[in-house]
């Protein structure tokens, strides 16, 4: 058990592309870190770095205070979890499980107490003799994570582990990492593009986009106090709302809606709003508001999605990329989901109006995509 | 509306007036009545070589060829053999085609993995030397092969035909693509386990490569043992002789004993015959994994 950190790792493929720029992050020993961000952003490039499966261009990777940049996977005293789990096809789940042990030369009934141990514990008794082709995707989950369990490692190092699972059994695996994790306290790093997992597992997050590492924080830290327009749109489900919007003496306007914001300074920014931000007023209420025309409803239960459009520009989440910040046309209507209680009853083609809640606000420098708002 | 318009088309499909394409059900495929008779030309000289071994050398001599010969002669097995040291040239073929099998198993998988997996300074480079030395006919590296032999005193001994073929382009080809097939994650994850290169290669590898590493021995296996020239060539006493070298014997500058030949020819074919018929189905895949035809 111990800490990882990465000081200013770069990593250069041979072909030019930079896949990870400059990251700095410490995971304290015992964290259930998350490394989230959309796909090809470089958050498995960080983590094969770790395992040592791709070596750093430049920058430092330290396991336990020991510097491992150079070292051989073998060496650095990691497990891994792949996507696809990497299960050794001719071998038993025992065998499977024992290998990374009789590797290292451990005795045999140390071998054998651990594998008893760890199969116990994710309930692979009965599984023991079979080959992995024989087991289900959750088995296979499973033996995977005990193969990586089994020998203590330092850090523990999934990589998108639950992709390959039916959705039933991802929110039944997803329990169970979490008991894991508590019983073994294992210093995790866990890579993942589904923001659910992000959020429900994680001690911390670290959004990662192009390479660059956009935040760290807990889970909640990080929703509510997202530090650019990327963030706020990449965590949450379904995304932020982004209008382009105009501040003048503390006061926002995009399209029809405007709200007060202080510290906002005056000139072009993004508004974003979460889709739980908003919800439905009467016509004559006089709070600020928008008018939405429905297109489609999704009833999910207890609560229902709305999409439609409001008067005013849509934004862009990612800066970064060549497109301006904002749409081009002026007079585009731009595309707003609402999550509303699941009790009312709207219909596609319906004209409402929409209320922000106070202080649920966010304001974004248009030019950066900087948070202007705590 | 109808859901045609959206694709621009005013009129649904009518499936009634297309015509039918279902197969017709013959109780032969139509390929029968080419590779029947293809299969009766591949099997004539087989047969005739065994017709041959059970006639007189009167009768075997005969142009055009007796297909029903009056009497069988089984005796000429039996003098076949006792006319030659056979035995010592069944010990010799299944020396030279086991070695060779076990060498080229060994050390083809070593380079080919090493090609596959280890990224090493020019490594493509030697790959591609390699893969030349391939299109170079083996008439054109007989002398150069012959002197090296020579020089590690091999000359007129098994071991001068076992130590040229232990390991073969052809193989480490074949191996490397194979290899370059299987999933990385399951390398990495050993990597990560704490295997060395050749605990990967030994423990993970090899044991997922079995159809092609039964590919490859069948190959060798066939190609050492109906092998003929390199033996004629090194070999000069009878007891040092493979198969193929030996049966030449029979055939003197002036007489040739054709009953005999295709008698000791029947007998050597037996082991290939045995290996073909308990592993039928790597030799068909074997060819199939290869797109090459022996």
């Amino acid at each position: 058990m111990a800490d990882v950190s990465f000081q200013d790792v770069t990593k250069e493929f041979p072909g030019g592309t930079t896949a990870v720029k400059g990251l700095s992050l410490r995971v304290p020993d015992g964290e259930f870190m998350i490394l989230v961000g959309p796909s090809g952003c470089g958050k498995t490039t960080a983590l094969r770095l770790v395992a040592g499966l791709e070596s750093a261009t430049s920058g430092t990777i330290t396991i336990a205070g020991k510097v491992v940049t150079h070292l051989s996977p073998r060496d650095r005293d990691i497990a891994m979890v792949f996507q696809n789990y990497a299960l050794y096809p001719h071998m038993s789940v025992r065998r499977n499980l024992a290998f990374g042990l009789r590797q290292r030369h451990v005795p045999r009934d140390e071998v054998d107490r651990r594998v008893a141990t760890m199969s116990a514990m994710l309930g692979l008794d009965e599984l023991l003799k079979r080959r992995p082709a024989q087991l289900s995707g959750g088995q296979r989950q499973r033996v995977a994570m005990g193969r990586a369990l089994v020998r203590e490692p330092k850090a523990f190092l999934l990589d998108e582990p639950l992709s390959n699972l039916d959705a039933k059994l991802r929110v039944q695996m997803r329990a169970e990492l979490k008991r894991i994790h508590q019983r073994l306290n294992i210093t995790t790093i866990y890579v993942t593009h589904d923001q659910v997992e992000a959020m429900t597992l994680g001690d911390r997050l670290a959004v990662i986009s192009g390479g660059e590492l956009q935040q760290v924080g807990t889970p909640q830290d990080v929703y509510e106090h997202p530090a650019n327009v990327f963030v706020a749109h990449f965590i949450g489900s379904p995304p932020m709302n982004l209008l382009a919007a105009n501040a003048s003496a503390g006061r926002v306007q995009a399209g029809e809606l405007e709200v007060e914001l202080a510290h906002v300074p005056d000139g072009p920014c993004v508004l974003g709003i979460r889709p739980e931000s908003l919800s439905l007023i009467a016509p004559d209420d006089t709070r600020p508001s928008l008018q939405f025309d429905i297109e489609v409803v999704e009833p999910l239960g207890g609560e229902l999605l709305a999409h439609g459009f409001v008067n005013g520009r849509a934004a862009s989440p990612d800066a970064s990329e060549e497109t301006p910040l904002f749409a081009a046309d002026p007079e585009s209507r731009a595309e707003v989901t609402v999550k509303l209680d699941g009790r009312l009853r709207l219909k596609a083609g319906e004209r409402v109006r929409l209320t922000v809640h106070p202080g649920e606000v966010y304001a974004f420098d248009a030019a950066s995509g900087a948070a202007l708002t705590g | 509306m109808a859901a045609g318009s959206l694709l621009g088309v005013d009129r649904p499909l009518d499936l009634e007036a297309l015509p039918d394409k279902r197969p017709r059900h013959w109780p032969f495929s139509p390929w029968h009545l080419f590779l029947i008779p293809l299969s009766a030309a591949m099997l004539l000289p087989l047969v005739w070589s065994v017709i041959t071994s059970l006639e007189t050398a009167s009768d075997a001599q005969r142009f055009p060829p007796v297909l029903l010969p009056r009497s069988l002669h089984f005796e000429n097995y039996v003098n076949a053999w006792n006319s030659l040291p056979f035995g010592h040239f069944f010990v010799n073929s299944f020396l030279y085609s086991a070695a060779t099998v076990a060498g080229n198993l060994l050390f083809c998988s070593l380079a080919a993995y090493a090609f596959a997996r280890v990224r090493f300074v020019g490594s493509n480079v030697v790959f591609v030397l390699l893969l030349v030395t391939l299109m170079v006919p083996f008439q054109v590296v007989i002398i150069p092969t012959f002197l090296i032999v020579r020089k590690l005193g091999l000359i007129d001994s098994v071991g001068g035909l076992i130590v040229p073929n232990l390991c073969g382009v052809f193989g480490i080809f074949l191996l490397r693509q194979f290899f370059l097939s299987l999933p990385i994650q399951l390398e990495e994850a050993a990597r990560i386990d704490g295997a060395s290169r050749l605990g990967i290669l030994f423990k993970i590898v090899l044991p997922l490569s079995a159809p092609v590493l039964a590919t490859l021995a069948i190959i060798q296996f066939m190609w050492s043992w109906n092998d003929f020239l390199w033996p004629l060539i090194i070999i000069t006493t009878p007891q040092h002789a493979p198969l193929q070298l030996g049966l030449s014997m029979f055939q003197g500058s002036h007489v040739t004993q054709w009953n005999l030949l295709m008698a000791g020819t029947v007998m050597s074919q037996i082991p290939m015959l045995a290996v073909f018929l308990f592993a039928q189905r790597w030799f068909i895949q074997s060819i199939a994994y290869t797109g090459i035809k022996q």
